[in-house]
């Protein structure tokens, strides 16, 4: 194993310390860029042998590493991963990788600290998806709203502080009711092990408050309709390079984190709840659908997009509490789990892609209104080709990524009751209308005024990041297998964990 | 080191007190040597100030302490507790001198006599901070409180300090009296003045004594005005605006180690047999503090008077810790004042790196666009603030966790809830600060001044956050060690 099996450190250090490195380059930008460059490929480059050394056949934690850290509250340095976290720490470098690519030219002031902050919330970031230990994860979690913080505030558009303290108070006060269930739980069981915290007896009373204050932590961060205010501010003040990982990663650990702790730690208050989860997940696929629909700036539109596929995500891990319910057959769960992360990482390539689409257009007209453009295709036929993709992907047509979480969980809702599959299926069309009034309004029709004229198309750069981008959303369609594939002894011990009740016999 | 005094007086443990004596000594030393330096030569004070510092500091260390030692007749105790909070004091108090010089002498206040009152401040909190009978822990409360009142009105042609002066003045000896009022009924219900003794005579019967429980009120009250705890925290926000910002730093460090010292004699240490009683009390205390320096923090523009509402609010923290009762919420307790004065040394130093000749630098706008100014200032100013916020990896999440811990291990799940939903409400005035420094254009771009001593401490101070929230293993260690 490479590093003496501390490939995982590696990856978590590496970005943190080359990011305060890249930090000092202050007065040379072109070192800054070419050293965040190195260190994010690498890092990349390191994260592949955790897919090609990956045992798809156990759902065991695997590069488990483990150090002494704080020795009076018994937390550690616990670090590993499954099949549910490493897709996600592949796509967290992937996309680190391809923002540095893309953020070449187009950052304004103090280059280096933008690139700097973030390669620090990419170590960060990959700290989230591979702690073990409570207390690790929460200073993952909590640690990553700093440079996110100052990346919208700095680099951001012109109401940027409000949408910067707004993320970080949003998501603050939610995290900080999970710290107090953590502390609970630790203090009955006597241990910060995520493990532990799993196989830990709660009555159905704690099992709830828990439930609702790890709810608080990761519906807003997912974000569920109602609490998903700041995300549209946020998405719109970013930078592009801040709205990609607002979009791809950030999203995805409300998601995780309902995977790894409140599906696990508190499944008979999952079963009780689930009305709620999966009431709010339906509001968000049909009630933040019609709102994207009316959207007039593009990255709103994509923001509010974002919601609603993540609203799928939140029902396909919940929907199969209503299966056992209605049925009283098992089979279902784990589709609805698998179709679950399938659509988080897609969301991660499309929504990313989106917003570097928005991102390549800003750039070229400083405009993020819809009303500014029209007619791109004339100017810019290679980037019309790749915003298309995009936004077919976004809509779900079969063929991307895009299409195969959705079908997975539409598949798991019809087990449950025809009403939530057609419910959700709504998306479809109308994620097809947003989406795709979004493209003919900016893309097709004649040239809209004289910015438009005078936009020239994709640079090496620009071609290279999202021609990746879109390699990735049409492999994972055809051919989702593999994903699965590693996902699946994960989600299946999960969907086992889901059935146990946890009631102190 | 005792084998040296092994006859009469020092019979009796003197030898306990040595850092003591020699910190005394080293104050009248620099008093008189002050005496024969000129103007230009006056910075030597300082030097020779901070070097006793270290030295006390090296005295105290070196004590092997094991268990509770009682000398002179039970006047004095040394413990764990006792030898780290010592240490402390005295490291930060070193470190308030170092960034005070360049202050003090661009306002042509350097004299030794700010040296000398810090010294002779220092030594009344580390004889209160081993006071095992009431009268030594009045003693050196006095000792420290005279001095301080002396040094906020330092500046004497300033109105606004002597204004202040006159304020912590009238308010401090109000508060020392009440102190002394409850101290005397403590007195007269245990018929002792040691600690100890009080201790065994509340466990044996006394504990729901009408008349304890009336002295132990008074002993809050002055408790409570000591560290700034609602309601009793009318002083703090004028007096850390009035006083030049380099005894400001020496009043939010030093004097709050001293006085959660003498929270911890008091309460847990003689009257913990009646902790109910007292845990109610400072339960309303904790709230209100938490509550109204959090909300009064965000409508200050004055970064000095928006530090000292964020001192409130922080000491609502530090006594959850203490009214829990449990040998872990007292440890979490002492770690959260150590943590805080580490941070809030630095935050003060920040200002007072800022200032110069003419510009106090003590309004929040005064930070508008560091970042740009100076990327390594405004970082450290980041690590600072988050830190006070509390939010991960840095020193002060650690804090709350302890005490939030504290809290909801006595099954007190209610106060946990409120402690961590008043820190959002904190976050956002730390935030604030952030946002200026980062987000705002610079309207002044002066380059920052400072001596090389000055930054390089400044710099380890706000590393030392970081560092030690990163591996915070010893100082809770430490912590837990002190009290067992």
């Amino acid at each position: 194993m490479m590093f003496g099996g501390h490939l995982l450190s590696v990856l978590i250090w590496l970005p943190i310390i080359g990011g305060f490195v890249v930090l000092f380059f202050d007065k040379q930008a072109e070192t800054a860029k070419w050293l965040s460059l190195v260190v994010s490929v690498l890092t990349f480059a390191l994260s592949i042998p955790l897919w090609t050394g990956f045992n798809l056949g156990t759902a065991e934690m695997q590069f488990v590493e483990m150090a002494p850290w704080i020795t009076t509250i018994h937390a550690q340095f616990h670090i590993g991963i499954d099949g549910i976290a490493m897709p996600l720490i592949l796509l967290t470098t992937f996309t680190t990788a391809l923002i540095v690519i893309s953020s070449w030219t187009n950052v304004a002031k103090k280059v280096a600290a933008y690139l700097g902050s973030f390669l620090i919330l990419e170590g960060v970031m990959i700290g989230v998806f591979c702690a073990l230990d409570a207390v690790l994860f929460y200073v993952f979690w909590e640690a990553m709203l700093i440079p996110m913080f100052i990346i919208i505030g700095v680099w951001g558009g012109p109401r940027r502080v409000y949408a910067s303290i707004k993320f970080f108070l949003y998501t603050f006060i939610g995290s900080l009711l999970m710290l107090v269930a953590l502390i609970y739980m630790y203090l009955k069981g006597g241990s910060y092990e995520i493990s532990a915290l799993q196989n830990m007896h709660l009555t159905l009373t704690e099992q709830t408050l828990i439930f609702l204050a790890f709810f608080s932590a990761f519906a807003v961060k997912v974000p569920m309709w109602p609490v998903h205010t700041w995300l549209p501010d946020a998405h719109v003040e970013a930078p592009t390079g801040g709205s990609v990982v607002l979009a791809a990663i950030m999203l995805k650990m409300g998601g995780y984190g309902f995977l790894r702790f409140s599906l696990p730690i508190a499944p008979d208050a999952s079963r009780e709840l689930d009305w709620l989860i999966i009431a709010f997940s339906l509001i968000a696929v049909v009630y933040i659908g019609f709102v994207a629909l009316a959207q007039t700036d593009m990255k709103k539109l994509i923001a509010y997009s974002s919601i609603a596929h993540m609203g799928f995500v939140t029902l396909g891990m919940f929907i199969g509490f209503q299966i056992v319910a209605h049925t009283g057959r098992t089979s279902g769960i784990q589709l609805g789990l698998d179709g679950a992360m399938v659509q988080m990482l897609s969301h991660g390539f499309v929504s990313g892609a989106m917003f570097l689409c928005v991102g390549v257009m800003y750039d070229r007209v400083h405009s993020r209104e819809i009303k500014a453009y029209g007619g791109v295709v004339n100017t810019m036929p290679k980037f019309a080709a790749f915003m298309v993709l995009f936004a077919l992907a976004n809509s779900g047509l079969p063929g991307t990524s895009g299409f195969v979480g959705e079908f997975m969980v539409i598949l798991a809702s019809f087990k449950a009751n025809a009403w939530y599959a057609f419910l959700a299926a709504i998306t479809m069309i109308l994620g097809a209308a947003y989406t795709l009034w979004l493209v003919k309004r900016v893309i097709f029709g004649p040239v809209g005024n004289d910015h438009v004229a005078h936009m020239t198309d994709l640079n090496g750069r620009e071609f290279l990041v999202l021609g990746l981008l879109a390699l990735a959303v049409i492999a994972f369609g055809v051919w989702p297998a593999p994903l699965v594939d590693v996902l699946h002894s994960s989600t299946e011990h999960l969907a086992q964990q889901l059935l146990m009740s946890k009631i102190a016999p | 080191m005792n084998a040296a005094f092994d006859t009469g007086l020092f019979n009796q443990g003197i030898g306990y007190a040595a850092p003591e004596i020699f910190l005394g000594i080293a104050a009248c030393v620099i008093l008189l040597l002050d005496l024969v330096l000129s103007e230009e030569q006056r910075q030597w004070n300082g030097v020779l100030a901070v070097v006793s510092l270290l030295v006390t500091g090296v005295l105290v260390a070196a004590e092997p302490v094991t268990g509770r030692i009682v000398a002179m007749g039970g006047l004095f105790e040394l413990d764990r507790m006792a030898q780290l909070l010592k240490v402390v004091t005295l490291l930060v108090v070193a470190v308030v001198f170092i960034y005070s010089t360049d202050y003090l002498k661009r306002r042509r206040i350097l004299k030794g006599e700010y040296y000398v009152l810090g010294l002779f401040s220092t030594l009344g909190a580390m004889v209160l901070i081993s006071a095992a009978n009431l009268i030594t822990l009045y003693l050196g409360l006095e000792l420290m409180s005279l001095c301080l009142y002396a040094m906020v009105a330092f500046d004497r042609d300033s109105g606004i300090a002597a204004e202040s002066a006159i304020k912590y003045f009238v308010l401090g000896s109000m508060a020392s009296g009440t102190l002394l009022y409850g101290m005397s009924i403590i007195y007269g219900v245990t018929g002792s003045l040691e600690l100890a003794v009080i201790a065994e005579a509340v466990r044996h019967g006394l504990a729901d004594n009408v008349g304890l429980i009336f002295g132990i009120a008074f002993l809050i009250v002055g408790v409570g005005f000591k560290l700034g705890a609602v309601p009793f925290h009318m002083w703090i926000p004028d007096v850390y605006e009035g006083s030049p910002t380099s005894v400001t730093v020496f009043i939010g460090t030093a004097s709050k180690l001293a006085a959660f010292a003498l929270a911890m004699r008091l309460l847990p240490e003689a009257l913990g047999a009646s902790q109910p009683d007292w845990s109610q009390m400072l339960v309303v205390l904790s709230v209100l503090s938490m509550a109204i320096g959090n909300i009064v923090a965000i409508a200050q523009s004055n970064l000095k008077r928006m530090l000292a509402y964020s001192t409130i609010s922080h000491i609502g923290y530090v006594l959850l810790g203490i009214l829990s009762g449990t040998a872990q919420g007292y440890q979490a307790a002492m770690f959260y004042m150590v943590s805080y004065v580490l941070v809030s040394a630095g935050a003060f130093g920040m200002i007072l790196l800022l200032a110069r000749t003419g510009f106090e630098a003590d309004k929040i706008e005064d930070f508008k666009g560091l970042f740009a100014r100076s990327p390594w200032f405004a970082g450290m100013m980041l690590i600072l603030m988050v830190s006070l916020a509390g939010v991960p990896p840095f020193i002060g999440f650690w804090a709350k966790l302890g005490v939030v811990q504290a809290v909801l291990g006595v099954n007190m799940t209610w106060l946990a809830v409120v402690a961590v939903l008043f820190s959002v409400v904190g976050a956002y005035y730390y935030l604030r600060v952030v946002k200026v420094m980062f987000f705002d254009e610079p309207t002044d771009t002066t380059v920052l001044g400072g001596s090389m001593l000055m930054r390089t401490v400044l710099s380890i101070n706000a590393l030392l956050v970081l560092g030690i929230g990163i591996i915070p293993s010893s100082l809770l260690m430490l912590c837990q060690r002190a009290l067992p």
